[in-house]
């Protein structure tokens, strides 16, 4: 009798020992850091901390023979960079591919986002080819312009033969071929082709999401006054999507300056150097060529403008007053 | 009257012209997969047709003959495994941000923005060093650790704007019938996020096979290569390229995930519009 009473009474305090434990994690500011810690500490193992590495190696001069760190030799591996005519040329390069994709896709994303708000027979399908470009991995996309514009198959340059604007005697040079990527600004221009290929289904989703958040009655307001289609895009939708513009410009932007795998199978920075980029001559210096130190301060020389030029960026999001 | 048939007409011109753009160099792979290598390599006549007949042979040697059936291996478990942590960690993370936290958390969006100023191409030559030390060098395993910087920051962003768009007066109401904090995420926001995590799935998936720069420098023996740098590297050998093999590659990966993310368009517009409101304060 007694021990049939016991049993119950020890079983009750071990639910209530859990049940404290349990109520003692269960509030706000013990679960936050149960919930939110696992995820902050991996960034910080994993992004924090390859990226102090990161500023050692670029003051080191550690080799993938020699990766110790044991030499500091202060700026020298910057100074060595920026000797490089290649430096450079990749350094406008990445610029002036980014600044270039950025401006066509504001352009198509802002067109498309505006077809895109309305439903249609077939949306479904269409959705789902038009964001086949975001969807491939970089390297196949890649791959597949690479062939497109190919110097001798490039159905691109049989369709301008047909239509007479190349070949012998046509506006476009004697040649059948244009050799897109053989050429230093033809080249460029592939590239921001491509870019711009891969990134609007992506640019027209952050685009579009900010779209939608703008109440419908301002437009029927303005319809009711008379306005055009082009008035209430300019003077409407174009202004209330600015702050979501930007973070697109932002977000793009990081992910194309960032990307080397488009550049290495399209032209590997030839002719010359002509169209190489910052992050694939990092590569080939850092890991091709072996000089850590080297490869890492090329990497790293972005970082300061990327910081600064973000900052600004969020903060005019943030600023905007239709926001 | 005619403005109406005007607008519509432009309507689907602009719908076309798009969806073209999208699919050219797609529609120039789907032909290439098809066409015998003695109509592929010809001058002069109409590449868009089939002048020979259409042939599977080159989908046959990509699995039979390459290693592309190993990549396609490798790059599943890499993703499945990519797709888990990020689930795992980036979900809570995102419901402490937008529930726990208080005002800071809400507006954390830009916060989680600047991790993508350190992009990979600023971290792959110290990852590699890392990646040495924890011996994964050359093995799959070294994608899995390092992929889920790229996805989770992003996952999280877009996880916050799905937990902000359910009200609040939910959970409230689940911690006044006792469910405390986790039962309330538990057994009542989570169950309505479940679109949001599907969309983030995706992509997470499409990102950790995509990546290329971590993909090329941290493997080099072709058993452990993905497809990102296993197709490029092992199809192009010097100067031939087995076009139609690569074409075929590129589309057995791309339509899929085409597909899939295609399902979830408009779960990632609503993602990405909460969480945009969610970064503008609106």
């Amino acid at each position: 009798m007694n021990s049939s009473t016991i049993a119950p009474v020890e079983h009750a305090r071990e639910e209530g020992l859990l049940a404290r434990l349990g109520r003692a994690l269960d509030r706000p500011q013990v679960l936050v850091w149960l919930m939110l810690g696992p995820a902050v500490l991996y960034i910080i193992a994993f992004v924090g901390f390859p990226f102090i590495l990161a500023i050692a190696l670029s003051l080191s001069d550690a080799t993938i023979g020699d990766p110790s760190l044991d030499r500091y030799v202060g700026l020298a591996n910057f100074a060595a960079v920026m000797r490089q005519d290649a430096f450079w040329i990749a350094l406008r390069n990445s610029l002036l591919i980014t600044a270039a994709s950025i401006g066509l896709l504001l352009v198509l994303a802002t067109a498309a986002s505006e077809l895109l708000v309305y439903s249609f027979r077939g949306k479904r399908l269409f959705q789902v080819l038009f964001i086949l470009p975001w969807a491939m991995p970089v390297s196949l996309a890649a791959i597949a312009w690479l062939w497109l514009l190919d110097s001798q198959f490039s159905p691109v340059d049989w369709v301008l033969v047909q239509l007479g604007l190349l070949g012998p005697g046509s506006p476009l040079g004697p040649f059948s071929h244009l050799y897109y990527l053989g050429r230093p600004w033809l080249g460029i221009a592939s590239l921001v082709v491509a870019d711009v290929w891969r990134m609007l289904p992506l640019a027209t989703i952050i685009v579009l999401a900010a779209r939608l958040s703008i109440p419908e009655e301002r437009f029927q307001q303005a319809r009711i006054d008379g306005a055009g289609f082009f008035r209430i895009l300019f003077r409407i939708t174009i202004p209330a999507l600015r702050p979501m513009l930007i973070v697109a410009i932002l977000f793009t932007s990081l992910l194309i300056i960032g990307e080397m795998g488009m550049v290495e199978i399209l032209t590997r920075g030839a002719p010359g150097h002509a169209t190489q980029v910052l992050p694939y001559w990092a590569y080939l210096k850092g890991i091709q060529s072996g000089s850590l130190g080297q490869g890492a301060a090329i990497a790293l020389f972005l970082f300061p403008f990327l910081l600064v030029a973000a900052v600004l960026a969020l903060r005019a999001a943030y600023r905007s007053p239709e926001a | 009257m005619s403005g109406r048939i005007l607008r519509r007409v432009g309507f689907f011109l602009g719908i076309g012209l798009l969806g073209l753009f999208a699919i050219i160099p797609v529609l120039w792979a789907l032909i290439t997969v098809f066409k015998a290598s003695t109509d592929l390599y010809v001058f002069g006549p109409n590449p868009f047709l089939f002048n020979d007949p259409p042939t599977l042979d080159h989908l046959v040697i990509l699995f039979k003959n390459t290693n592309f059936p190993v990549f396609l291996k490798n790059s599943a478990i890499v993703g499945v495994c990519v797709v888990a942590i990020t689930v795992l960690l980036s979900v809570p993370a995102a419901y402490a941000l937008a529930r726990l936290t208080g005002g800071w958390g809400e507006r954390s969006g830009m916060a989680i923005f600047l991790v993508y100023l350190i992009p990979p191409s600023l971290l792959f030559i110290p990852m590699y060093r890392i990646v040495v030390w924890l011996g994964l060098a050359n093995t799959i395993w070294s994608l899995v650790v390092v992929l889920p910087t790229i996805t989770i920051p992003f996952c999280t962003w877009l996880l916050l704007g799905f937990f902000r768009a359910i009200p609040r007066v939910q959970d409230e109401a689940a911690l006044l019938d006792g469910c405390g904090y986790f039962g309330a995420f538990r057994k009542v926001v989570l169950p309505q996020v479940w679109p949001g995590i599907g969309a983030c799935m995706v992509f997470a998936f499409s990102l950790s096979l995509g990546n290329y720069i971590y993909a090329a420098t941290f493997i080099t023996a072709s058993s452990q290569r993905t497809v990102t740098a296993g197709v490029p590297t092992e199809l192009i050998r010097g100067d031939v390229f087995y076009w139609s093999e690569l074409m075929a590659a590129t589309l057995v990966v791309a339509i899929p995930l085409a597909i899939a993310y295609g399902l979830f368009f408009n779960y990632l517009v609503g993602g990405f519009r909460s969480a945009e409101e969610a970064l503008t304060g609106r």
